[in-house]
């Protein structure tokens, strides 16, 4: 596709990465059909085509952005289905990236926004924060009636508060197993991985770490948490928040860095929302001296979604098969984001379950890190629509590599638990709470 | 450049009111799209040469809605562009200044199947893929598939008489459809043809299907929908020239067989897809066929048989069949994704959709080559061989003054060449803006004007989808077009 940058404005190395994006981009419309924000809302503005070409114009004139560009960004979920479906290869993630990054920087947005993106900001990344949250929502939760029925603000409100009375079942008193730093090895020590603790993820459901500890510890790998490793940044990063995400992901690469060694094979990630981002360092962080970026790079290139680890190194079953019907959400940030499609499927049969997928695997559930809370309409619309081809399957239960997908699905009656859980259960570990019940 | 008409004054001047009278039409927030940065992403199709940013983009949701929005037009003399996905790779979705926009995509509701009479009842913004993933569980299909199959929505498809891959023994969109509901400029909703072939008195649908949403407005259509075969497979024969393979298509279609699909793909085109698709197509190759047969595994391997064998004759580098589905949905994602994968060898193109007797492949394909270098601009060809229907793309950088020019002059002379051996302008794709000023070389003006008088029957002034098809000179005096900007 054409583009009108001039040559003062193609010496910044930014726009000469955004302008060369665009140039791949051929206009064919394919992306739209893919893409879980355009078929709901039906609208150009909402497609990664038209947002390609909103984000052209906005770019092109050198202005800040418009209050029209920035919404429609915001509609935009960045689970990358458009990148999978694109025949041209458009790098859709780094140019919105680019784009929400710009917006960040010179857009006001209107005050209860901002507030809400500040809170969210300042409280997610941080599980002690996050914990203490939690608690006030739950206080909170007996007077969602209050909260008046119209404005996108009071629909946020709601949609937090859901979210955090989340019904989900998870495993009590497991304590945070992410506190300690070294989980040595059963037996001969095949293997040594770094874990990232993350932030969320620890908090509302800490079963999923233990279970990666215990499956990993058992088939011989050593692992270790490195404590000064925590959010990787990815909450603000989609929030185009630069700073703050060269900070968060900044002092999570160097914790890491410092705890690597000759032996280490891999920094195993289990929240796929955070795989992608943390796969994406080396580039994100490019341009932030060459200290930081050369680390970026190395954690970058050893960075792996759970799943491929394990089929790496060869999971076994120890149970005898539990005739339980699993279906498999595929979460965005692993189908799209990591291309990882077949191993955590490949590893759910190995376990003994009987894997099916829905309808319409492609989209989005609508969770998408901050989205169901910043985009309660579409991400409800989505979840209800995913939902639908879930239970359709009539599953025991759906199992998915990404806390936020297992969080958004919650609640309709079928449990949703991490895949590493399932996996480790039948290799010997306990039962998933979800599946108690 | 194809010259746009100037805007109508008079319409510019009444902007605000107009949008207005849309917006109680349509009062839901988003259903009226007026600001100028919101519109942007409107100014184009998928022929990205041709930009113009409209009046206003409207998005109805029902019928009623479209035809209260044609009346609206109507009294107020305001020309309306219909649009779908905007895949258009002949600018048939292009926007006047002075126009609204009608898009259809959120009419993308299946209203009904039936499978004991095999039809499906759909909406125009339902994705020609939908409507087959709708019913494909239950083992049926619809047949024409535009390689743009995924996103583009049938009411396109209607527009432009879509072909596609399997037309070669299926037909294009107008043997597959039975009936439309059809918005007509004055706002009145009418059906034509119904839920069975072949209708009373004038073969109405002959008439609406490939008329460029110039005569009314789909926003329901009756498909024909088919039982799957049993089975299918695809083959991969290679060869060491375009003129060769293209010998080998004619050998094929002459020896009176008829495979599902028979495509041509060269050696530009082979290594855009297969970077895309990793379909393990021959990167060694000049020249490509993708061969597919379907039924019984018996009847597949007999006819693969036969094709082998005219094959032989035309000294392949390599034949591949396919083992499994899996195979064969690579073979053909590469396929369907191949004017998107020009993307990665070259920023722009455009793309040509002659047609042509299978016969003067050879020919016609050595005088593009010719042309090629004559014109210093590289040609990957990517087509359905099978029918004759071309589809070279001229690969050109419109950052780079004058290329785009140059490319619109040769992919007119290859028109030119389609039309003097014998073909035509389009196959699938529709005239729209590209080749509109072409029109001229195909037909002679009575036969125009007689094509003119059909558009003026339902559109006496011409406010439907206008500045497209027609050369603009001879356009009748109540189309009110002002001259060419």
């Amino acid at each position: 596709m054409q583009t009108n940058f001039t040559e003062v404005q193609l010496r910044d190395p930014a726009i000469q990465v955004a302008d060369s994006i665009l140039r791949s981009c051929v206009h064919c419309g394919f992306c739209t059909a893919t893409c879980p924000s355009f078929i709901t809302v039906g609208d150009e503005d909402d497609s990664p085509r038209g947002r390609i070409y909103l984000i052209k114009e906005m770019l092109e004139s050198g202005s800040a952005a418009s209050a029209p560009v920035a919404f429609h960004l915001d509609r935009c979920l960045s689970c990358l289905s458009c990148m999978t479906t694109c025949p041209s290869g458009v790098d859709y993630m780094h140019l919105i990236d680019h784009a929400r990054t710009h917006v960040e920087q010179t857009f006001r947005r209107p005050w209860h926004d901002r507030g809400l993106r500040a809170v969210l900001a300042a409280i997610l990344p941080y599980p002690a924060r996050m914990r203490w949250a939690l608690r006030a929502a739950g206080l909170a939760r007996p007077f969602v009636g209050l909260i008046p029925q119209r404005g996108v603000l009071f629909a946020r409100m709601r949609a937090m508060l859901a979210l955090a009375a989340s019904e989900r079942v998870v495993a009590q008193g497991v304590g945070d197993v992410t506190a300690q730093t070294v989980h040595p090895a059963q037996g001969t020590r095949r293997g040594r991985v770094l874990l990232l603790a993350g932030c969320a993820q620890r908090v509302l459901d800490p079963g999923i770490h233990a279970a990666t500890i215990r499956l990993l510890n058992r088939m011989g790998v050593e692992v270790v948490i490195p404590q000064a490793a925590g959010c990787c940044g990815a909450l603000t990063h989609h929030m185009g928040k630069h700073a703050a995400f060269v900070a968060q992901a900044g002092a999570t690469i160097r914790a890491m860095t410092d705890a690597l060694d000759e032996e280490t094979d891999a920094i195993i990630i289990n929240v796929s929302g955070c795989g992608t981002v943390v796969k994406d360092y080396g580039f994100a962080l490019r341009g932030e001296g060459p200290d930081l970026a050369g680390k970026a790079a190395k954690i970058s290139a050893l960075a792996m979604d759970v799943s491929a680890y394990l089929l790496k190194i060869g999971y076994q079953r120890t149970r005898p098969e539990s005739g339980l019907t699993i279906a498999y959400h595929a979460a965005c940030s692993l189908q799209h984001g990591q291309k990882i499609t077949d191993a955590p499927k490949a590893l759910l049969r190995q376990a003994g379950f009987r894997v099916v997928e829905p309808r319409d695997a492609h989209l989005c559930c609508g969770s998408a890190g901050t989205y169901n809370i910043l985009q309660p309409e579409i991400a409800s619309s989505l979840r209800a629509r995913k939902l639908d081809t879930l239970t359709a399957l009539s599953p025991d239960a759906i199992a998915a590599g990404n806390i936020g997908c297992l969080t958004q699905l919650a609640g309709a009656g079928i449990p949703t638990i991490h895949t590493v859980e399932l996996l480790d259960w039948m290799a010997g570990g306990p039962c998933p709470a979800g599946l108690k019940s | 450049m194809i010259a746009l008409p100037a805007p109508n004054p008079a319409t510019l001047a009444r902007r605000d009111a107009l949008v207005a009278g849309l917006r109680k039409i349509l009062p839901a927030a988003d259903g009226v799209i007026a600001d100028p940065v919101r519109l942007k992403p409107y100014e184009t199709d998928g022929l990205t040469a041709y930009r113009q940013m409209p009046l206003a983009v409207v998005l109805p949701e029902t019928t009623e809605q479209v035809a209260a929005i044609l009346a609206f037009c109507q009294a107020q003399n305001v020309r309306v562009i219909p649009r779908g996905a905007g895949t258009s790779l002949a600018g048939g979705a292009l926007p006047l200044a002075d126009a609204v926009v009608i898009g259809m995509m959120r009419m993308n509701r299946i209203l009904q199947i039936d499978y004991a009479d095999r039809y499906a009842v759909v909406q125009a913004g339902v994705t020609n893929l939908g409507i087959t993933r709708a019913v494909e569980a239950d083992g049926f299909f619809y047949a024409p598939d535009p390689s743009s199959q995924l996103a583009c929505m049938i009411g396109g498809n209607i527009g432009m008489n879509s072909g596609g891959a399997h037309c070669l023994k299926y037909g294009v969109t107008a043997n597959n459809v039975l009936g439309v509901k059809l918005v007509t400029i004055t706002g009145d909703i009418i059906e034509l043809g119904g839920t069975h072939l072949d209708a009373a008195g004038y073969d109405w649908l002959g008439i609406i299907i490939g008329s460029e949403g110039q005569l009314g407005i789909v926003t329901e259509i009756t498909v024909r929908i088919l039982r799957a075969a049993e089975g299918t497979r695809a083959m991969l024969a290679a060869f060491s020239s375009n003129a060769i393979a293209g010998a080998c298509v004619d050998a094929i279609i002459g020896s009176g067989i008829i495979p599902v699909a028979l495509e041509f793909m060269d050696r530009p085109a082979i290594h855009a897809c297969e970077a895309f698709a990793h379909a393990g197509y021959p990167l060694d190759a000049e020249a490509m066929l993708i061969i597919e047969v379907e039924g019984s595994a018996d009847e597949q391997t007999a006819m693969l048989e036969r094709i082998k064998e005219i094959c032989s004759a035309f000294a392949p580098t390599s034949l591949k069949i396919s083992q499994n589905d899996a195979e064969s949905a690579a073979i053909w994602k590469g396929r369907k994704g191949a004017f998107g994968a020009i993307g990665r060898i070259s920023p722009d193109y455009l793309c040509m959709d002659g047609t042509i007797p299978t016969s003067t492949l050879p020919q016609v394909l050595a005088r593009i080559e010719a042309l090629s270098a004559e014109y210093g601009l590289k040609v990957a060809n990517i087509f359905h061989a099978g029918d004759g229907n071309l589809h070279p793309l001229i690969m050109f950088d419109a950052n780079q003054a004058g290329q785009m020019q140059k490319a619109e002059a040769f992919g007119a002379d290859i028109l030119r060449l389609c039309v003097e051996v014998g073909g035509c302008l389009t196959g699938e794709h529709g005239v729209g803006v590209e080749k509109r000023d072409l029109m001229k070389v195909q037909f002679t003006e009575i036969e125009l004007d007689l094509q003119r008088a059909v558009k003026s029957a339902f559109d006496p002034d011409w406010l439907l989808n206008t500045a497209k098809v027609f050369p603009l000179d001879r356009l009748p005096a109540r189309a009110s077009l002002p001259h060419a900007a």
